[in-house]
Parts: structure tokens; sequence; C-alpha cells
């Protein structure tokens, strides 16, 4: 059996805090396009009221997605990359993210369901600050399908 | 957003995406799966070609709200479901994103929105919907 419900209620943890610092925010904001000065100024970004330069509104996926690949490398769960799809996301932001944030993140699954040969995984990433204060939930569910469609 | 009525318009954004894109975002993000950079892998799982990666597209969304929002951290919810690939040729015109956005609802200090995502006729984004703070 790939994947059962035993996998409900697991949960898995960044290896080790992420650092988030000016250079992946100028990155993330450079790759998406986003040109506001908030993500690559600090002054601009402290004008607005913002403690540092400031996160793209997507960027909390690079901290979840760090919980994540401890799911997917998790050796009893068997997950193969090129059968999954990522079918929903949601970010429910506390607060925006700045640089400067030393953030820790959770992966919880939440359910496991079965329909048409596909596995819906959908999970829940809870992304705290240094201090353990809530930042952002992070919502995705994942379709699994096997490859001869059969077993998920 | 604070003037705003339920059933506004909010400014259509346009945003070009190309296979340099695909690849920029592969690295910032950490997600290399082939499927967003080789022909060969993309059609060997059965897709028309490369695609982009469903959260760059939802990030062009994100793009959108900021705009509209005036700063990217008033934007406290955001959800999408991926329905339609976004299909990103090898050439140098790439393909068109439009994002629309409609006020759905004014809750105390929040605009809810709806968006809706298309590349061509296609919507590639399904139940979109975001809430953006209107405190400054």
């Amino acid at each position: 059996m790939a994947l059962d419900a035993d996998l409900t209620g697991r949960s898995y943890d960044l290896k080790a805090p992420y650092d988030v610092s000016r250079i992946d925010i100028a990155r993330f904001a450079a790759a998406v396009g986003e040109a506001d000065p908030v993500h690559t100024d600090a002054a601009v970004a402290r004008e607005r009221g913002h403690r540092d330069v400031l996160a793209p509104v997507t960027f909390p996926i690079v901290v979840a997605s760090g919980a994540m690949h401890q799911l997917l490398a998790d050796p009893s769960v068997e997950i193969e990359l090129r059968h999954l799809v990522h079918s929903a996301q949601r970010f429910e932001s506390a607060r925006a993210i700045c640089a400067g944030d030393v953030l820790s993140a959770r992966l919880t699954v939440e359910s496991v369901r079965r329909a048409a040969g596909t596995n819906l995984i959908a999970t829940r990433t809870e992304i705290t600050d240094a201090d353990g204060a809530h930042v952002c939930i992070s919502h995705a569910t994942l379709a699994h399908r096997s490859p001869d469609g059969t077993d998920g | 957003m604070g003037s705003l009525a339920r059933g506004d318009q909010l400014p259509t954004q346009t945003y070009r995406v190309t296979r340099a894109d695909l690849i920029a975002y592969a690295g910032a993000s950490d997600d290399h799966n082939p499927i967003h950079w080789s022909d060969r892998v993309a059609a060997s799982v059965g897709l028309p070609g490369v695609i982009a990666h469903g959260m760059f597209t939802m990030a062009l969304g994100g793009r959108a709200l900021s705009t509209w929002a005036g700063d990217a951290g008033r934007v406290r919810d955001y959800g999408v479901r991926f329905t339609r690939p976004v299909v990103v040729p090898d050439d140098d015109e790439g393909v068109e994103v439009v994002v629309e956005g409609v006020v759905d609802e004014i809750v105390d200090g929040a605009v809810r929105v709806d968006l809706t995502v298309r590349c061509g006729a296609v919507t590639v984004l399904g139940r979109a919907r975001a809430s953006v703070s209107t405190d400054a």
C-alpha cells in the first residue's frame, strides 16, 4: 500500500530554521516580477512600517516546501515526485515576512482522500518565528496518481 | 483599496511569461521539477509542453494583489486551485497571463477579492480568492 490513512496526522519539521535574508527576498521578488522597492530597499520598507525588506505574497511557499521535502523524503511514504501535482494552495498570514526573520515550519498531513485512482493529500504547514509566534499557515493539497492508475 | 465598493472591477494586470522566467523561478523557489524546463520530460508525462510552476502562476496573482493593495504586506489570505496548466513555448514571445479582480465583499478592515486568472481563453486558476487589509 503506497499511501493510506496512516499518513494522516503525521508531522514533519523543517530540518533547521529558515534564515530569511534580503538576498532571498530580492531574488524571489525578481523571479515573480515584483518591482516594488519594498522588496529590495530597506529604507522604503521601513517608511511603510515594515521592519526590513518585505517578502512577496507567495514567499512562504519557500519555507513551507522545506517541510514538504521532509515528507517526500520519508522512506515509509511512497510518493513519487513525478506523479505529484499541486492541486490547491492557500496562505493565511498573520503578518508579512521580512528579512531577518528566523522561521520554523511544521507540516501536518490533515487527510488522505482517494478519488478515481488519485490520492488527494491535504497538508497544513504552520510557520512560526523565532519567538514561536504564528506567522502564516500554508495549506497545500497535493494529488498523487500512481503510474498504472490502480493504486495511489 | 479603502474607497471600493462591492462589484468594483480592479485594474486588469497582464504579465508575459517566457521560459527564462520559469528558470528564474525554479532557482528562487528551489523547485527544479524538469516539467518546468525540459520538453522531453514534459512530453514523457503526457503534458503538451513545458508548463509554468503552479506557484509561479499563483505568484502572478499575488503580484496583481499587491499592486491593487499598494503593499504586499496587506494581502492576508490568498488561496487558489490549480485547474489548468500554463504551457510556455520555447520562443521569445512566451505567453500572456491576464489577472482580473472583482471586489466581492467589504468587511471590517478588509476587502475580499475574487480573481480570474487566464492564459488566452483558458482559466488557469480556480476559486482564486484573497483578503486584503485596508489598514495603512
